[in-house]
């Protein structure tokens, strides 16, 4: 789940993080009340969108860049109008780009240097990791790759949390002395805070900026939070904003469908996360493209089924399917039954290659043949594959 | 012998009340499994009743393990208390731990893993299927059957197989047995990012194995786990192995079902996986119909 700019400096300024002031409004009113509360003068106003890349976009209007710096409330109101409601292209937006619903107004900032700053969760060392870089404002692989001594990795015991010798070897790394040194030293203690109390898997500040008048500040901020754990976090859950997802995830996520949509043409329904991989790169090797990643979990009833080809059917690209079922536990009868019901239901149109294995799967067998259905069965992961290919290219 | 369990294992079943738990212990017990205790708190003294079988529940783990023998545990407890659940088995000094549960905050596996550091537990999972030793007898009854595999897939033999996946697993086991070949063990070490058993610790365990005379190992994207485990056996493993990466075809940045796969660089694509795992002497099937088949080749069978 992401986050928008203005959220996560709300959860900066809880935990006492510094960051510009900022306000966010929906409206040319409300940016310009924004502006005047904020002490007008120069000011920035920001399109929130979930994407990257935002400053050099253009709006579907013609509207050039999706970051503004105003020298009033009249003329932040006026960048402001220009930008809600309407459409932004970016480099990670795609084509299509994203709605902007509202804009933050924060103050402008006068930039000394720029760092980078990020909290992980590290898998090798399974405890969280904190990565900075005097090198900060620019993409952090390429330093990573350019000028790899650069950056610093600093480990955090798992269960003693941050101890003041990590935060020394950081100050250390980063060149920072007395006051900066004090302030990075409270920044850290309160970004590593944020980070476990949260369940993020990821804060990354890019740039964390010295200002001409000495201070430190976080400017740009990408989250990542554990969606295991999330549970426990209402305030954040608060914060999804579904208009800025796949609506076919949205849709899966309501019936326990793991759905990631791609851009082939053969959309696939699998029991389990692993055998849904599998199934998606055989298509690949059998010379299709796949059109989604679709994990039914171990059950695969009607009514997931039903769901999966509601959405499957939505997409335009989808030429065929492929349902692969290791029916371990679940009777492979009853899962065909299923399947059925839910062609039927559907009213599906589309090439069906049907691959059972497991519980029963004579019957289930049976059962797909004596349907009436065009279903093409298959016994093999690799003939079902085969048959999903040439059935769409068919 | 085979690795880890055999039907001597006694196993608890810590969230036998509940559906999902219950179910899974009463297959456990129609495999010929010794279901022995169950632990919920707050239902001691009530039992388990399967078949001919009644299985007493305990409060606590402690108590389970000191009225039943239990040497082994598996973990069916809802995802907010599992971590709690693990814990309170490696306190208890429980020496198999295998956690079902899918869905446990990355923060208190955290907090698992350390505890489980210098502990006389080993965990298995969570987010995994579970472990089978198949038995001697019609499908593979009589085994050690912990979680939720199909028992009756399998067939005692010679092979052992390790995976992150519980239905590419089952594709695997299913593969060998219709060839003629059984199992030693089969071993689900999970999906999730931060897991209690690693490849490298299970191939080391079917390294030592007499009966584990072959092995596959299935992984998928993200982290290194798959690298670091063939890197060891190219230098220790003398046994053939033929292995599979999923996620060929994974979008970078997407989480792919499973919390742990996840393609975040250039080192953990299924390609660089594949690619180090040959480099490796590893062979790897590119069609994961054909697991069983490329270890048959490279075990000259």
């Amino acid at each position: 789940m992401n986050i928008h700019e203005y959220q996560a400096q709300e959860l900066f300024t809880q935990f006492g993080v510094p960051c510009p002031a900022g306000k966010v409004a929906s409206s040319r009113a409300a940016a310009e009340a924004a502006a005047t509360e904020l002490g007008g003068g120069k000011l920035v106003v920001k399109a929130q969108v979930h994407a990257g890349g935002r400053g050099k976009g253009t709006f579907k209007n013609g509207f050039q860049g999706g970051v503004h710096l105003g020298n009033s409330p009249t003329e932040i109101g006026e960048f402001a109008e220009k930008m809600i409601g309407q459409t932004l292209v970016t480099k990670q937006t795609g084509d299509e780009g994203k709605l902007v619903s509202k804009v933050m107004i924060g103050e402008a900032v006068s930039i000394e240097k720029e760092y980078y700053l990020a909290v992980l969760m590290d898998r090798e060392s399974n405890s969280p990791v904190i990565v900075a870089s005097t090198e900060g404002g620019m993409d952090i692989e390429e330093v990573a790759e350019n000028t790899p001594e650069a950056i610093i990795r600093e480990i955090v015991h798992p269960t003693l949390g941050l101890q003041a010798y990590n935060i020394r070897k950081l100050i250390k790394g980063l060149k920072f002395e007395k006051d900066q040194a004090k302030q990075f030293s409270k920044l850290i203690k309160s970004l590593y805070k944020l980070f476990i109390a949260c369940d993020c898997s990821m804060v990354e500040i890019n740039p964390m900026a010295l200002t001409t008048d000495g201070q430190l500040i976080c400017l740009d901020a990408k989250f990542g939070f554990d969606a295991n754990a999330l549970y426990r976090h209402p305030n954040i859950m608060a914060y999804r904003d579904l208009s800025e997802e796949d609506p076919r995830e949205v849709e899966a996520s309501k019936y326990d469908l793991n759905y990631i949509g791609l851009d082939g043409s053969i959309a696939c329904l699998v029991n389990g996360a692993g055998l849904a991989m599998a199934t998606m790169d055989i298509i690949k090797f059998s010379g299709g493209e796949p059109a989604n990643f679709l994990d039914v979990g171990g059950g695969a009833s009607e009514e997931q089924v039903t769901a999966a080809f509601n959405i499957i059917m939505g997409d335009p690209n989808v030429k065929g399917i492929l349902v692969n079922i290791f029916g371990g536990i679940m009777d492979c009868e009853v899962i065909a039954k299923g399947i059925v019901e839910a062609c039927k239901q559907t009213g599906l149109t589309l090439p069906l290659v049907v691959r059972l294995e497991g519980n029963n799967v004579v019957a289930g067998k049976e059962v797909l043949a004596n349907s009436g259905l065009p279903i093409i069965s298959a016994d093999t992961l690799s003939e079902a594959a085969k048959k999903a290919v040439a059935a769409v290219n068919g | 012998m085979a690795i880890l369990v055999d039907e001597n294992t006694k196993l608890m079943v810590q969230g036998i009340t509940g559906g999902f738990g219950g179910k899974h212990a009463g297959l456990s017990l129609d495999y010929g499994t010794q279901v022995v205790a169950g632990v919920t708190p707050g239902k001691g003294g009530l039992k388990f009743e399967h078949a001919v079988n009644d299985v007493p529940v305990f409060d606590t783990v402690e108590e389970a393990a000191k009225e039943t023998g239990a040497d082994a545990t598996a973990i069916f407890v809802p995802p907010p208390f599992a971590a709690d659940a693990i814990l309170e088995a490696i306190d208890a000094k429980i020496p198999l731990i295998c956690a079902i549960t899918e869905g446990i905050p990355v923060m208190d596996m955290m907090k698992v893993k350390e505890a489980l550091k210098g502990s006389s537990s080993r965990l298995i999972g969570p987010n995994c299927p579970g472990i089978v030793t198949p038995g001697h007898g019609e499908n593979s009854h009589g085994g050690c059957r912990i979680g939720i595999a199909p028992g009756y897939i399998h067939k005692r033999g010679n092979v052992g197989v390790v995976s992150r996946s519980g239905t590419l697993t089952y594709e695997a086991v299913y593969q060998l047995t219709e060839l003629g070949y059984g199992q030693s063990t089969c071993v689900g070490i999970g999906g999730d990012p931060i897991n209690g058993t690693s490849h490298l610790d299970v191939l080391e365990m079917f390294n030592e194995d007499p009966e584990t005379e072959a092995i596959i190992m299935i992984g998928e994207i993200g982290g290194n786990a798959e690298a670091e485990a063939a890197r060891w056996a190219k230098e220790n493993c003398k046994k053939p192995i033929a292995g599979f990466i999923a996620g060929a075809t994974a979008p970078p940045g997407r989480t792919m079902g499973h919390a742990g796969a996840i393609v975040g660089g250039e080192e953990d694509t299924a390609e660089a996986k594949k690619a180090i795992l040959r480099e490796c002497g590893i062979a790897v099937a590119d069609n994961p119909s054909e697991m069983a088949k490329a270890l048959l080749e490279i075990w000259g069978k």
